[in-house]
């Protein structure tokens, strides 16, 4: 008996195969785009993982002083305590152009890492001596060893794969010297098997921190938002798949209960049918999740680097650029294709079960009850009002997307209440009965359209929102560069003499030389590099200050008061008449705080004497030179030619701005190409539901046809209607898009990058989107439009026929 | 004369010839009952004379106008301005009220009458449901709606096929002497599909289709 009703079940898909696809595809791109986003993700925190594990990072319990580097002294004192630690300085150098991590250890005591293991069993391993006595050796990975290729003054190189492309890895001795910082140390780690009976470390060493081994890997946690931020995405375009799915099996359902109810009079239970109606569904989830993986797999590797390069950018997380297949990942998948599936079809599957076995075809109910018709507004208006409270309540960042889902969630379930309300009042208003007829029938497709309507709901808001947040980071951003970017070149010396020779040379030929010069301080907050600047109009006139006190610059030019960057005014809470500590005998009042985009690290600027007082021979990095702009191209090449630069070393402001615009737009690549899929996805969907419509169409257009209209007229208002429904989604879109544009901006973006952005409105924008939408319903609608528009007459006379 | 047809031939694609030569004749403010075995063709019949369906042969004349000669849009302005159909089921728009179902033929055609809206409302007992939408109606009271709103636009031919078709014995009798009365009020010319020879006796003339012709 199986066989049999299996053999019947299945005929429906071959006299529709169409509907098959459009099922398989709707289950293919769901799957699709959340896998792509899960590869994604579990290869950047692999990355994560891999860089962990190759510095040992998070094993150890770590001894660190609060505001900044120690001397070795406080090491010297441990070990003679009696307490088995390991020493390590760790700091960043320019070189070629570029900045190198540079972490030295001691290669003694230091537990053994993976690139130190793997150069010792290597074929030809280095003399222990070698490594420990002067030059030393530098370990690196290939790709940074083939950049750093020719470079002077440095040690033999040494490759290894095994650790992250962007650091180098030395003897602590080596890396004073490379670092300029002898005796001194960022960090001691405990080593596990402690002798007993220690000394107590608040005694040993009162000025160190203990710091927990779990609470070290906050690349995690920093990027911990980026990809919260994708998992959104994914999940969205989750939704907007299984709507497809959703649409094409409840026509399916529809078309085939005529079987079913004939099945069950021959003796099939009902309880049987669902159970193979369900095996079918789940088989389908399979097939459509594997081309869907497919997709996903191929669409994660070509998003994948610029993922990489965002990271890199934002938070100097290293991620290779490459997928590897894991075969979590295809299961995680295709269980969510089979429980999307499954979910998508469940109301269906629920109506069919109740079906009662006698009853006729006849016309869908399309007027809800109306204690139900308000169901679905005040649960929407429950869930953003949920929302709102969580993140006015907890705030932090998950709340922060708990508003966001509320409100994408909640604006969904409000929609069909606010179109048919909108419907309604453009029927009263309409006087033509072809226009009053039109509108009373949109509305009584709205049941049928209603999620189809959601999911463009949601792909329109979310392009409306993210495309307001990154336009106005763009404009914000360009702003900022004009800003800061004020001298018209921009030098990088070779070294430090060269800087000098450079700096007499250039000083009576230009407005002003304003020279670069950091040094990498520790702060409590992580990292902080602090700026000395001289007194210079351009600063006082052009710098982007978000937050000032009175007489800002004139504080800071004499050296009692310092400016800082907004992601550490946001991440510490310190704000203009706060104090900022700069290690144990040093604070000072911040005057201003300032935006800085794209830069993951504190940042603090002070006078050039104060800079010199807090930390003597601070480098010089480069200089900003203010010379009249027809002069600034012909000084270039005369630099580059007098001191012998790479003609990378002396930059024209204009290519600067175009350097750091491009790294910020692949930062968004990712995020525009996931919104446009989604928008395609939500156009496919609309699709579907009016080809599920169409079953049911003829009865309510055969009577108007017959009352004098044309096939071709009524094609072209079922285009109309479409392209109508799309446009008054489109509008309730814009206003949630902007709310979510606002809540990316004011929210998600402070807790997740430390700066805010203001909000600018595009509308130029709106209607290119509005457009593309009316597109999309138009071909949308096109298909059945056509289908009409070839219906032989006798289809349409069929409606009125006896035997139905 | 009003509907003239001559000699009509008519088969659909892949079947046997469905009308082989039918002629007709129908005068102004004349009723014609049209019988015939099930499948003989009269449906067929009233829907070439309602200008919804083309045909391969003869002619059909309607008030001066040959149907075999007009385009799509042509036929649709035929059917908007000089006739009206009632069919067995499926007559009323779902979306639309009562009130607006009623006068959406008149409407179209661009000549209603509110007050001969309310007449016939009344006369056909909907002046209390003019509010409901078609899908809380009775059988019989959305056939006395769909006659209302055939009515409405005064046509000067009526074509009802099987108008009663759905009904019970009680509905079926009440809304075919409603129909009958306000035909002949009118002056409308009828054309009826009908299987009771009891019906057909109350009108005017009688054709019977067999054969894919009038015996
Ligand atoms: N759209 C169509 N395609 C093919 N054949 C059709 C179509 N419509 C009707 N027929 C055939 O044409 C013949 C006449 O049908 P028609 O509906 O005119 O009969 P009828 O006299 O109205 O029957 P009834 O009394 O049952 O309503 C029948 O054999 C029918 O099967
Ligand atoms: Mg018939």
């Amino acid at each position: 008996m199986t066989q049999a009703v299996v053999q019947a079940l299945l005929s429906h898909w071959r006299a529709h195969r169409i509907q098959l696809a459009t099922l398989l595809i709707g289950i293919a791109l769901a799957t699709a785009l959340w896998s792509a986003v899960q590869a994604i993700n579990a290869e950047a925190r692999a990355s994560y993982q891999r860089a962990n594990n190759q510095l040992a990072l998070g094993q150890f319990d770590t001894l660190q002083d609060p505001s900044g580097l120690f001397p070795l002294a406080r090491y010297t004192e441990l070990r003679r305590a009696g307490w088995q630690v390991a020493a390590a300085l760790e700091g960043s150098m320019r070189t070629n152009g570029r900045t190198v991590r540079v972490l030295g250890v001691d290669m003694l005591s230091y537990p053994a890492l993976p690139a130190v293991t793997q150069m010792e069993e290597g074929e030809t391993p280095p003399d222990p001596a070698q490594i420990l006595t002067a030059p030393g050796r530098l370990l690196l990975h290939p790709e940074l060893a083939t950049l750093l290729t020719g470079t002077q003054d440095l040690p033999p190189m040494v490759v290894t794969d095994n650790l992250p492309s962007d650091l180098i890895l030395t003897d602590i001795g080596v890396a004073e010297v490379l670092l300029n910082r002898p005796g001194l140390l960022s960090r001691v780690i405990i080593l596990p098997n402690q002798p007993r009976n220690l000394p107590d470390l608040a005694v040993v060493a009162p000025s160190l921190e203990r710091i927990d081994a779990a609470s070290q890997l906050d690349t995690a946690q920093l990027t911990d938002s980026f990809h919260l931020n994708l998992t959104a995405f994914g999940l969205l375009s989750f939704a907007v798949g299984l709507f497809i799915v959703h649409g094409t099996v409840g026509l399916a359902f529809a078309q085939r209960r005529a079987m079913i109810r004939t099945l069950r009079a021959l003796g099939v239970s009902m309880r049987r049918l669902v159970w193979m109606i369900m095996a079918e569904l789940t088989l389908f989830a399979i097939v459509g999740g594997i081309l869907g993986l497919m997709l996903g797999f191929f669409i994660a590797g070509a998003l994948l680097p610029d993922v990489a390069a965002t990271l890199r950018g934002l938070y100097g997380a290293p991620v290779s650029g490459q997928i590897a297949l894991q075969p979590e990942w295809v299961l995680a998948g295709l269980a969510m294709a089979v429980g999307g599936t499954l979910l998508a079809s469940g109301q269906a599957l629920f109506r069919l079960s109740r079906m009662p076995l006698l009853s006729g075809a006849g016309l869908q109910t399309w007027r809800v009850a109306s204690s139900d018709r308000w169901l679905s507004p005040i649960a929407g208006s429950v869930a953003i009002l949920g929302g709102v409270a969580a993140h006015l309540l907890v705030g932090g960042l998950v709340s922060g997307f708990a508003m966001v889902a509320g409100f994408l969630v909640g604006a969904a379930l409000i929609l069909p209440t606010l179109l048919s309300l909108a419907l309604q009042v453009l029927q009263r208003r309409a006087t033509g009965p072809i226009a009053q007829w039109l509108w009373s029938d949109m509305r009584a497709q709205l049941p049928g359209l209603s999620l189809a309507l959601m999911a463009l709901l949601l792909a329109l808001a979310a392009n409306v929102g993210v495309g307001t947040m990154v336009s106005s980071f763009r404009l914000t951003f360009t702003g900022w560069l004009d800003q800061r970017l004020t001298s018209e070149l921009y030098l990088t010396p070779s070294n430090q003499q060269q800087a000098q020779e450079i700096a007499e040379w250039l000083a009576p030929q230009v407005h002003a030389l304003l020279p670069i010069r950091n040094v990498e301080l520790s702060h409590s907050s992580g990292p902080l590099f602090l700026y000395g600047v001289v007194d210079d109009q351009t600063y006082r006139e052009k710098w982007p200050l978000i937050a000032s006190s009175s007489e800002t610059w004139d504080r800071v030019m004499d050296g009692t008061a310092i400016l800082i960057n907004e992601q550490l005014a946001r991440r510490e809470d310190l704000w203009p008449g706060d104090v900022l500590s700069l290690g144990a005998n040093l604070s000072l009042p911040i005057a201003g705080v300032y935006s800085d985009y794209g830069n993951p690290t504190g940042q603090a600027i002070v006078s050039m004497d104060r800079l010199d007082k807090i930390t003597p021979g601070a480098k010089i990095r480069g200089f900003g030179i203010r010379v009249p702009e027809d002069r600034a191209t012909e000084l270039a090449q005369t630099l580059r030619d007098r001191f012998d630069l790479p003609s990378r070393s002396v930059v024209q402001q204009a290519a600067m701005k175009a350097q750091s615009v491009a790294v910020f737009e692949t930062t968004f690549v990712v995020t525009s190409a996931l919104n446009i899929l989604t928008l395609g996805v939500a156009g496919f969907a609309i699709l579907t539901s009016l080809l599920t419509l169409w079953t049911q169409r003829l009865p309510q257009i055969a009577p108007i046809w017959a009352l004098g209209l044309t096939r071709a007229r009524l094609a072209r208002l079922e285009l109309l209607r479409s392209v109508l429904l799309a446009a008054l989604t489109a509008v309730f879109a814009l206003p949630l898009g902007l709310v979510l544009a606002w809540t990316l901006l004011a929210v998600i973006n402070v807790e997740a990058f430390g700066w805010r952005l203001p909000m600018y409105l595009f509308p130029s924008d709106w209607v290119y989107l509005l457009v593309l939408t009316l597109v999309a319903a138009l071909i949308a609608a096109a298909l059945p439009a056509l289908r009409l528009l070839r219906l032989p007459p006798a289809d349409l006379l069929r409606v009125f026929a006896n035997e139905r | 004369m009003l509907l003239k047809i001559e000699n009509v031939r008519k088969s659909y694609p892949g079947g046997r010839p469905v009308l082989q030569g039918v002629s007709l004749d129908l005068d102004t403010a004349q009723t014609l009952a049209l019988t015939g075995e099930s499948g003989s063709g009269k449906s067929t019949l009233l829907n070439l004379a309602a200008a919804m369906d083309s045909f391969e042969d003869g002619e059909i004349t309607l008030d001066g106008t040959g149907l075999s000669s007009l385009d799509d849009p042509g036929r649709a302005d035929l059917r908007r301005h000089s006739l009206s159909i009632v069919f067995q089921q499926f007559n009323l728009i779902p979306s639309l009220t009562v009130r607006k179902n009623l006068s959406f033929h008149a409407r179209l055609a661009g000549q209603e009458d509110k007050d001969w809206n309310a007449h016939l409302a009344d006369r056909l007992g909907l002046s209390d449901l003019l509010d409901r939408y078609p899908e809380t109606l009775s059988g019989g009271q959305q056939q006395r709606v769909a006659i209302g709103r055939a009515l409405a636009s005064r046509p000067k031919l009526l074509l009802a096929d099987e108008p009663t078709g759905n009904l019970d014995e009680t509905a079926s009798a009440n809304v075919l002497d409603l129909m009958l009365s306000l035909v002949s009020e009118t002056g409308t010319a009828l054309l009826l599909v009908t299987h009771s020879s009891e019906i057909a006796g109350r009108l005017d003339k009688r054709a019977h289709l067999s054969g894919g012709r009038i015996a």
